[in-house]
């Protein structure tokens, strides 16, 4: 096994004439990590794995691997290893033949190649596959012979293209849990691109977040989850409310936000949280609290009053959408056994607890 | 679930493979039915026909006797063997021409493309025979080059001599086949199976030999297949070459001057089939099995890359070099047809217009008759191509195999059989509503071609099918469209490259097809230009007109071909833009 290395980008910058595809990309991924990149379509995120990779060239910026400059390496020499998004297993050559041809690019003895085939075989469970075609076996078994045909050459770095967009549900989220307990097993540093924030959430240790190009907010799930940087974060990462506020400070340690749907609200001032402007306040819909209109108002809430809009039953919770003066607030509900969730037109309570309010600047 | 037609009602039964099943709707079968029909009547009657008599003995007995003595005959064992090494070399030789341009062509962003899709046409607009007059006066023993090189250095090359300059000249005329292909092939590979090997350490020419060229080959593989076949069966090369001793001037020889029953005619015919078949099958059995259908449209392709000074070098170097060696005869022919005499000189000693003249007073109806058979023949062909394609791929007929191999079956008969055979077949036949007889009708000549040229506008009919994903005419048929809508609005245009390739392909090629021509040819007003070519070429004081006529014939034929590949590839790309 060879030692983990740091992936570093420093001022990366690309564009396809006059379209920047990527801007200021400045990211550094530790050793042995698993770095999920996560992004709609279009974001840039393919694109800097494939920078990556060296199928891109970036116009400006450096690109460490093991804090070695690799810009101007050709694709071929930088001991990178990358899943394709549609596998690209070779149909002229059998499941053997694909995982051995890393192996026999870098003129290894037979005798090795026929034992490193065979371990990597062993690894993704694929022993008895050996002789086959690609095109005999299953998404899934592809998807396997794909990974296994890239970690034969002990890459440096692994990057994984939308490595499950392939494959049913089910097995999604199988081949999720398997792809993590081989990391771990491996160490290799790893990044691996989706645009499912699920997907990115239960597998990465860090994520960063891109929209046009641009890096949005990097950090572990927990970190983007509850403290989203921008108002796009927010939005993808997750369900959330956002509302746009003025906020003015109040004393030392409470602000004042003035909001035209929700009248003025005092809170607690938050450490790096702005003190005056306008700002837009994000909470999540599972921290409200939904009641009956005449239930008890305590002093860890904002208390307001709406009208229930909609009512969508998802299993675990029921999700409401409640009109509150001029905007729609989403609230979550656990859904326990024998309760009746409120119906459309009931006036309720919400309740969302002061501390789980975070104020995003524009 | 598949959607049920509107003509035939009652709901497909679930498929058990991933083929899209063409339900119980008539058309399909009766489409079949049709082809099957035409396909016996002109192609498998005929052949039989030859075959049998190759087997029958004076009372229709079976008899091997005929070959018996074929094979007593020591120039027939040699003209076998000279058949297979020189049929062997010119595919070769192709290769080593065709593979270098279309691998440029895929691999560089560079200006040379339009000099290459040139190359790709050019030898294909001009008989090969005629071809042949101009190479030897140009690389002959006394022609330009050895008449410079001996004055120079004192050498003699000998590229014309003997068997060499049916090799020369066959792999000069037939490489595009090879380069066609190749390039169609290499454009539909999915660009992630070379980067996915780039990523795991091969680059360069290993890259190339490992998986770009292996996921080309079934491209490959088609081509040299049709440069072989084609070469096998070329009558008009050795023929002006005076190489007799080779299959196909053998046969003709016997015909012409023993007559329509000798036998051992019949025997070469038979042996000729047979050597083609084989090579089908072999070609056939090198791909069976294999799924080649990587790349869906709308995928990027290989990455084009920018030249490096080296490749360009090499590049524009190898381009030269193959453009002025295909340019050769053209050039030939253009200096024949203006010059007076051309006899131990490197350029002719004076030039003037005559030859023209006379051949504008003789010839405009050939010129016509040419572009009438071709075009038709080639529109057929394409019609014929996309329908049995259809069938074969997509629909679950039980004959749908046989269809293609009775179509791709014409391949492996010669001109010159295929025209005995229907001389034989339609003698006293007489065309509907005319006093005409068939075999001296032009119609004749023009299903001669249709059948001729069939296999290729099939192959590439079939290999533009075969390269298209099912799902998305099943994603037509999902958002309502029927077998035909489906037909006509997703997979023809998706074809488009494939059938245009098909038509150009066959309009040239029976354009300048002289083996059944001269066998179908009984006057002078049905007479193609290319028949007037070789008769004018028969003689050395017709060799100028007979230029002037090449000439002419190369002009027209790349003019329409110019055209008809601007209006379909307009058409084409639109659609990759909209796609």
């Amino acid at each position: 096994m060879q030692d983990k290395v740091k992936v570093e980008a420093r001022n990366i910058a690309m564009s396809y004439g006059k379209t920047q595809v990527l801007r200021d990309i400045d990211l550094v991924i530790e050793p042995g990590e698993f770095f999920a990149l996560l992004g709609p379509s279009g974001s840039g995120k393919s694109t800097l794995l494939r920078l990556i990779a060296g199928f891109n060239q970036a116009q400006s910026g450096q690109l460490l691997i093991g804090g070695e400059d690799i810009s101007r390496v050709p694709p071929w020499q930088r001991n990178v290893g990358m899943v394709f998004q549609n596998y690209a297993l070779w149909p002229h050559m059998s499941v053997w033949e694909n995982v051995a041809f890393g192996l026999q690019e870098r003129r290894l003895p037979k005798s090795v190649i026929g034992q490193k085939v065979a371990a990597t075989l062993a690894l993704v469970n694929l022993e008895d596959y050996a002789r086959r075609r690609p095109n005999q076996l299953s998404g899934g078994q592809q998807q396997r012979v794909a990974l296994a045909r890239t970690i034969a050459i002990e890459p440096k770095v692994l990057l994984l293209d939308e490595p499950l967009s392939n494959l049913d549900a089910k097995l999604r989220v199988h081949m999720r849990e398997e792809l993590r307990t081989l990391q771990r097993k491996l160490g290799i540093t790893t990044i691996f691109v989706t645009h499912d924030q699920e997907e990115a959430m239960t597998t990465a240790d860090r994520i960063a977040v891109m929209d046009q190009g641009v890096l949005q907010q990097i950090g572990t799930p927990l970190e983007l989850f509850d403290n989203p940087a921008n108002r796009f974060v927010a939005n993808f990462v997750g369900t959330i409310n956002l509302l746009p506020c003025r906020l003015r400070k109040a004393s030392r340690d409470m602000v004042s936000l003035v909001s035209s749907s929700l009248g003025e609200i005092e809170l607690p001032r938050l450490p790096h949280a702005p003190e005056a402007g306008d700002v837009e306040i994000c909470f999540r819909p599972h921290a409200v609290t939904v009641c009956v209109a005449d239930s008890v108002r305590d002093h860890e809430h904002v208390w307001l009053q709406g009208t229930v809009s909609g009512v969508e039953f998802l299993g675990e919770f029921v999700r409401y959408r409640i009109r509150v003066g001029s905007t729609e607030i989403i609230a979550d509900q656990t859904h326990h056994a024998g309760t009746t969730p409120f119906t459309p037109e009931s006036t309720v309570n919400l309740g969302i607890p002061r501390c789980e309010i975070r104020f995003i600047s524009n | 679930m598949r959607r049920a037609g509107p003509a035939g009602g009652a709901p497909a039964a679930p498929a058990a493979g991933a083929r899209v099943q063409i339900h119980s709707s008539l058309a399909p079968g009766a489409v079949a039915l049709l082809i099957a029909a035409l396909l016996i009547v002109f192609l498998i009657v005929p052949v039989g026909t030859v075959i049998y008599v190759a087997f029958a003995d004076l009372d229709g007995g079976f008899t091997l006797a005929h070959f018996g003595s074929f094979f007593q005959l020591s120039l027939m064992r040699e003209s076998f063997w000279n058949s297979l090494y020189v049929a062997t070399l010119s595919v070769a030789f192709a290769s080593v021409i065709a593979l270098p341009l279309a691998y440029f062509t895929v691999r560089f962003r560079f200006r040379g493309a339009l000099a290459i899709q040139t190359l790709g046409v050019l030898p294909l607009i001009m008989p090969p025979f005629v071809g042949a007059v101009a190479m030897q006066l140009i690389f002959g023993r006394s022609g330009s080059v050895n008449l410079l090189l001996g004055e120079w250095f004192d050498v003699n090359l000998p590229i014309m001599e003997g068997l060499n300059g049916v090799i020369f000249v066959e792999a000069l005329h037939y490489f595009p086949f090879i380069l066609m292909n190749l390039v169609v092939a290499l454009n539909n590979i999915d660009g992630a199976m070379e980067e996915s090997a780039q990523n795991l350490g091969a680059s360069g020419f290993r890259l190339f030999r490992r998986i770009v060229f292996p996921l080309a080959m079934p491209g490959y593989v088609a081509g040299a297949a049709l440069v072989f076949i084609k070469v096998f069966d070329d009558l008009g090369t050795p023929l002006v070459l005076n190489q007799t001793n080779m299959l196909a001037p053998q046969a003709y020889l016997r015909i012409t001057a023993i007559g329509i029953e000798d036998p051992v005619g019949y025997v070469i015919s038979v042996l000729m089939i047979g050597f083609s078949l084989f090579a089908l099958w072999a070609s056939a059995l090198a791909l069976k099995g294999r799924d080649y259908a990587t790349l869906q449209r709308g995928g990027s392709g290989l990455a084009r890359r920018k030249l490096t000074p080296l490749h360009a070098v090499l590049a524009y170097g190898w381009i030269t070099l193959v453009l002025l060696l295909v340019l050769s005869p053209h050039i030939g022919i253009l200096l024949l047809s203006f010059g007076k005499v051309w006899s131990f000189s490197v350029v002719p000693d004076g030039f003037t217009l005559e030859h023209y003249v006379s051949v504008a007073q003789d010839s405009p109806r050939m010129i016509w008759n040419t572009m009438l058979y071709s075009g038709l023949a080639a529109l057929f062909d394409v019609l014929l191509g996309t329908a049995i394609a259809y069938l074969i791929l997509r629909s679950r007929l039980p004959f749908r195999r046989s269809l293609d191999s009775m179509a791709s079956a014409a391949l492996a008969i010669p001109g010159v059989v295929l025209a005995i055979g229907y001389l034989r077949t339609f003698r006293g036949v007489g065309m509907p509503f005319t006093d005409e007889l068939l075999t001296s009708s032009w119609v004749l000549i023009m299903v001669a071609y249709t059948v001729r040229r069939l296999p290729y506008a099939l192959r590439s009919c079939v290999a533009a099918l075969q390269q298209m994903h099912v799902s998305l005419e099943e994603a037509a048929e999902n958002l309502g469209a029927g077998k035909r809508r489906t037909i006509q609005r997703v997979v023809v245009p998706l074809m488009a490259g494939g059938i245009l390739a098909g038509f150009i392909t066959s309009f040239m090629t029976a354009a300048v097809e002289l083996s059944a021509t001269i066998m179908l040819t009984t006057s002078q007003t049905n007479a193609p230009m290319s028949y007037g070519i070789y008769l004018y070429m028969q003689s050395a004081a017709g060799r100028g007109p007979g230029a002037a006529l090449g000439a002419l014939a190369v002009v027209i034929v790349a003019v329409g071909a110019y055209l008809s590949h601007r209006f379909l590839r307009s058409r084409a790309t639109a659609l990759d833009q909209q796609i």
